[in-house]
């Protein structure tokens, strides 16, 4: 289960990303759009994801076994035939974790974009178009905020009988756009004061043609971290029902493999790579998506990043450490201490 | 107080939300799961029993949809849940209230633990930015991204065994009977060392980066600098003033991520076998349980609204201003 790790406050900054294309000279504005790419973390979070797409599309081909196909090897660990050994049955594990990767992204980022889509319907018009119809999509996410999401998914899958993997990303799309919806109704609410919205409703621009092209460019950055959110809770959803054994008719996914280790004693026989690499495999697109959603954070909100070397040696062997706001005093007076400033962002302040 | 008040009817309202939600999901179900399972039991149950589910899922077709929500309430009011499936013939509140205690007393210990220590080191993290602690962060990102349940089996496959000290699963040593006294009560402190410490480990990282995140934006206001220009101690600055102002948001996150975490320590507890909640739940889904299964629900979602409120109260007494306007 992901926390959310971003407050409202920190996700919408005064100085955000519709503040930056003014700084950059018009020739430039370009470059920039991609520019959050150039943060180490949102790069490497890239490339994994990129690594979990090829395998989604080609998995069920390069495995070198069919998922349920049988053999004679029970149980047995990692070996030329089998890299990451057998089931109980003697399927080939590797062969399970190729084929699930496409279910487990499929589902998760079916959900997520009908998270998105959902978010993006009540969070703008409730925060742009105020009043009663506000405060009722406003408590609507709220109740959809504090009910706990898994309990709900699971009771409402086990109850649809006979649940596909589309029933299961419908379920997770349904249940888990709360809190994207509620952090773009905060940030439409304070674009809608800005000047350049009143002056395209003084203009008289439809509300419409006000929301698609005046406000959701600006709201990009916001939808797409909440986007890739809502994918790591997805699939972690998804796996979740497939290990306690509901929607286990999507056909293998991580979580199917995890829950026949677990009714099969993997533990017990000390099977270790029966569940492990399952696990790992969650984990790392995980680490992959939060990755990037800290790139478009600290794109958004450069105070984030971390900073670079804060210490600072003084030629008179005293230790400085650097601090946003602060000109450090320095006893000594004949070396110049040259102090440079850690980064830009501190000059931004 | 003003505040409190609206808190408390957005918790009712919730609560009506929740109940009515539980109420149309079983309706919603084509063809009846639990239709089949009342005639599996035929002859064992007694009328009364089976009217009650019958108001609980709806299969009485001649009634209409709002007496049917009327009965519905009017039983729950009752503590009338229904029947238990796997637990027959024992009644779902009974079976409930025996696991809840064991959750209650896992999830919240560990919970409050985990924000607690989280917030701690995220004060730590934020307020030296570059030192070591920043190099937790890789780290504990990779941990927060690895499902409960997982963490839960690689535990108990590299430290429970017939060895060690930490059993593989239960919530008790087999034989003795749950009571306050000295066989009992070490036993099962032993049983939930392993449980707590998995979602310790999972769950403390939100906090450090959440934490670490407000003390970042924190310290770069002028008060802070004020602060520092009086000549106040590093410790106090970052303590009393910029911790306090940090912590609000994470009070306010801890409130709202509740339903989450919530969600993932149930999954611990049907790794363990833990005899909380959430074994039961997945004991339930296993055996097509309905009746349990919404019980458990509602009793889930009531604890969180609880907890929510409780949260609420915090920020209440960390806050100043939400007290000055009542």
């Amino acid at each position: 289960m992901t926390i959310p790790t971003s407050s409202i406050e920190q996700v919408i900054p005064e100085q955000g990303a519709m503040a930056q294309p003014d700084a950059t000279p018009p020739g430039k504005a370009k470059r920039s759009r991609f520019r959050f790419v150039s943060s180490g973390k949102a790069l490497t979070g890239i490339v994994i994801l990129g690594i979990y797409i090829l395998f989604a599309i080609i998995g069920p081909w390069v495995a070198p076994y069919a998922p349920d196909a049988r053999s004679k090897d029970l149980v047995s660990p990692p070996s030329g035939a089998h890299w990451l050994g057998t089931t109980h049955l003697g399927q080939d594990v590797l062969s399970q974790l190729l084929d699930g990767t496409r279910t487990v992204m499929v589902v998760g980022l079916a959900a997520g974009a009908m998270a998105t889509i959902l978010s993006v319907l009540i969070g703008v018009t409730a925060g742009y178009l105020g009043g009663g119809l506000d405060e009722s999509l406003s408590a609507l996410s709220n109740v959809f905020l504090v009910i706990p999401a898994l309990p709900l998914v699971i009771i409402v899958t086990a109850a649809a009988p006979g649940g596909g993997a589309v029933l299961v990303a419908l379920i997770i799309g349904a249940t888990s756009w709360a809190w994207n919806a509620r952090v773009l109704r905060a940030q439409t609410l304070s674009l809608r004061r800005r000047d350049y919205i009143e002056a395209a409703r003084a203009t008289g621009e439809k509300t419409w043609r006000i929301i698609l092209f005046e406000i959701m460019p600006n709201l990009t950055a916001i939808i797409a971290s909440g986007f890739v959110g809502t994918v790591i809770f997805a699939v972690t959803s998804e796996i979740t029902l497939a290990f306690i054994g509901i929607g286990a008719d999507t056909g293998w996914n991580w979580g199917t493999i995890l829950f026949w280790a677990q009714s099969q004693q993997a533990l017990a026989q000390g099977a270790w790579w029966w569940f492990v690499p399952a696990g790992l495999a969650i984990a790392f697109l995980g680490t992959a998506l939060s990755l990037i959603n800290f790139g478009i954070d600290e794109f958004v909100s450069p105070r984030l990043r971390s900073a670079g070397k804060t210490k600072i040696k003084t030629a008179s062997g005293h230790t400085v450490r650097m601090r946003v706001g602060f000109t450090p005093v320095l006893k000594s007076t004949t070396a110049t201490p040259v102090l440079r400033n850690t980064s830009s962002k501190e000059a931004a302040k | 107080m003003k505040y409190l008040l609206q808190r408390i009817a957005f918790y009712l309202f919730t609560a009506w939300a929740a109940i009515t939600l539980n109420f149309f999901i079983p309706r919603m179900i084509p063809g009846d799961p639990v239709k089949s399972l009342l005639s599996r039991f035929q002859g064992q149950m007694s009328s009364q029993a089976i009217d009650s589910l019958y108001v609980l899922f709806g299969l009485d077709k001649n009634a209409s949809i709002w007496e049917q929500y009327f009965d519905y309430w009017k039983q729950l009011f009752h503590g009338d849940l229904g029947l238990s499936f796997t637990a027959f013939p024992s009644p779902v509140s009974e079976v409930i209230g025996s696991a809840l205690p064991w959750t209650l007393a896992l999830v919240g210990i560990t919970t409050v633990i985990s924000f607690f220590l989280g917030t701690g080191l995220g004060v730590l993290a934020g307020w030296r930015r570059g030192s070591w602690v920043d190099g937790l962060l890789p780290a504990t990102t990779f941990l927060s991204s690895v499902p409960y349940f997982w963490l839960g089996l690689l535990a108990i496959f590299l430290l429970a065994g017939p060895n060690s000290i930490f059993p593989s699963g239960g919530g008790y040593t087999p034989g003795l009977i749950p009571a306050w006294d000295q066989y009992f009560i070490p036993s099962a402190i032993q049983h939930s060392l392993l449980p707590a410490l998995t979602i310790l480990i999972s769950s403390v990282s939100g906090w450090i980066l959440s934490m670490r995140n407000m003390m970042v934006t924190v310290a770069a206001e002028d008060y802070i600098t004020v602060a520092h220009a009086k000549g106040l101690s590093e410790k106090r600055v970052a303590l009393s003033y910029a911790a306090r102002n940090a912590l609000l948001p994470n009070v306010s996150g801890f409130a709202l991520s509740l339903g989450f975490i919530v969600g993932g320590t149930l999954l611990v507890e049907i790794v363990f076998s833990y005899p909380g909640l959430g074994f039961l739940l997945f004991r339930a889904v296993t055996a097509k349980d309905y009746p349990l299964m919404q019980g458990i629900f509602l009793v889930i979602t009531i604890s969180v609204l609880v907890a929510n409120l409780i949260a609420d109260i915090a920020y209440l007494l960390l806050d100043p201003r939400t007290r000055k306007e009542g």
